[in-house]
């Protein structure tokens, strides 16, 4: 009697051995993706020649072979640029052509973003982790500009309506929808950032 | 005495070791789930700089890769400890690029050979002279758009 009620146990000992063995090999042979980064458009082979410009609209950015940074000649810590970039960009000087920029409207600074043009330069010993610093910099600079004019006008911040707009799982009409949206942003501050030949 | 004996009788239960491969298999799924089977073996110092403003590369069948850094320890006595650019699974020179990137787009289905990003993996202590090479031979054959491909992170701690 009680011999039937004992149903006889799997032994399960091994089975978890046999997962452990498994599961160290996907360990050793993952990546997790490391794939994302900083999207840049390289100038055509032959450009167009470049359109005459003021030089208070341009923002000169170097960095030598020893990391340092010069901003218009003048030594600058890395954590400055994006705030200096910022009151460049959204200076808006001529005071009429750019009714949504907040600048100090400095007549010797920037114009109005349209034509604003910040131009990196490095050498050829500057460390490609320093240049992807001052990248980022600016890049977040142009962001959070965006941003601002995003929150302005869609309540949504430009970036993640850009990544979204971006994304392959996003349906075709969503994506029209959003195609405006993010014209008209990057229409107001475009993406001007020049880098300028190695000497 | 009698006190310590009697508990000797009590049967303490072993600890039940049957949920242990279902966490295990849990474990075991998420890692075959994340899985990018390597599909070349990176044979320079590959530390890639930290970014904030990123964006992420879609769609793998679109994107070129190529390295930058300075060869591993094994292969150092042959190439030197310079930055070297390596393709697929050999080492190359600059002027080896543009063709690299023909020949890779040649292999991409038509239909997306206009739309291919060419991913810049490149360590953070390379230097920007071999980049501005490999970037005019990138211009050279028309392929435009790049991503410096980064990790997530501060970007401040680049700089030692």
């Amino acid at each position: 009697m009680s011999k039937r009620l004992k149903s006889p146990e799997v032994h399960a000992g091994s089975m978890a051995d046999i997962a452990f063995l498994l599961l160290i090999f996907f360990l050793v042979t993952t990546t997790i993706e490391t794939d994302s980064g900083l999207d840049r458009m390289l100038p055509k082979k032959n450009p167009d020649p470049p359109k005459p410009f003021n030089e208070r609209n341009v923002l000169r950015i170097a960095i030598n072979g020893e990391n340092q940074l010069l901003l218009e000649d003048n030594p600058i810590g890395i954590e400055d640029i994006k705030s200096k970039a910022i009151a460049f960009l959204d200076n808006g000087g001529d005071a009429k052509s750019c009714n949504y920029c907040k600048g100090a409207n400095d007549p010797t600074s920037s114009d109005n973003p349209l034509e604003a043009i910040i131009s990196l330069s490095n050498t050829r010993e500057t460390s490609y982790g320093t240049y992807i610093t001052v990248q980022n910099e600016l890049v977040g600079a142009y962001n959070e500009l965006r941003n601002r004019e995003s929150q302005r006008l869609y309540k949504v911040s430009f970036t993640d309506m850009h990544a979204h707009y971006l994304d392959a799982n996003t349906p075709t009409e969503t994506k029209n929808a959003l195609r405006e949206k993010v014209k008209t942003i990057q229409k107001m501050y475009p993406l001007n950032l020049l880098e300028a030949k190695i000497k | 005495m009698s006190k310590f004996n009697k508990k000797k009788d009590g049967d303490l239960p072993a600890v039940s070791t049957a949920s242990l491969p279902d966490i295990v298999f849990m474990l075991l799924f998420f890692f075959m789930t994340v899985t990018v089977m390597k599909d070349n073996t990176i044979k320079v110092k590959n530390e890639l700089p930290k970014a904030t403003e990123i964006k992420k590369l879609e769609k793998k069948d679109r994107v070129i890769t190529i390295f930058v850094g300075q060869p591993n320890q094994e292969y150092q006595k042959v190439f030197g400890t310079e930055s070297k650019i390596q393709l697929n699974d050999k080492f190359a020179n600059v002027s080896d690029v543009g063709d690299y990137i023909l020949a890779e787009r040649a292999k991409k289905p038509q239909e997306v050979q206009n739309f291919l990003t060419t991913s810049l993996k490149v360590d953070k202590d390379a230097n920007m002279g071999l980049i501005a090479d490999i970037k005019l031979q990138l211009r050279k054959v028309n392929a435009l758009k790049v991503n410096y491909t980064t990790y997530e992170g501060d970007a401040f701690s680049n700089i030692q």
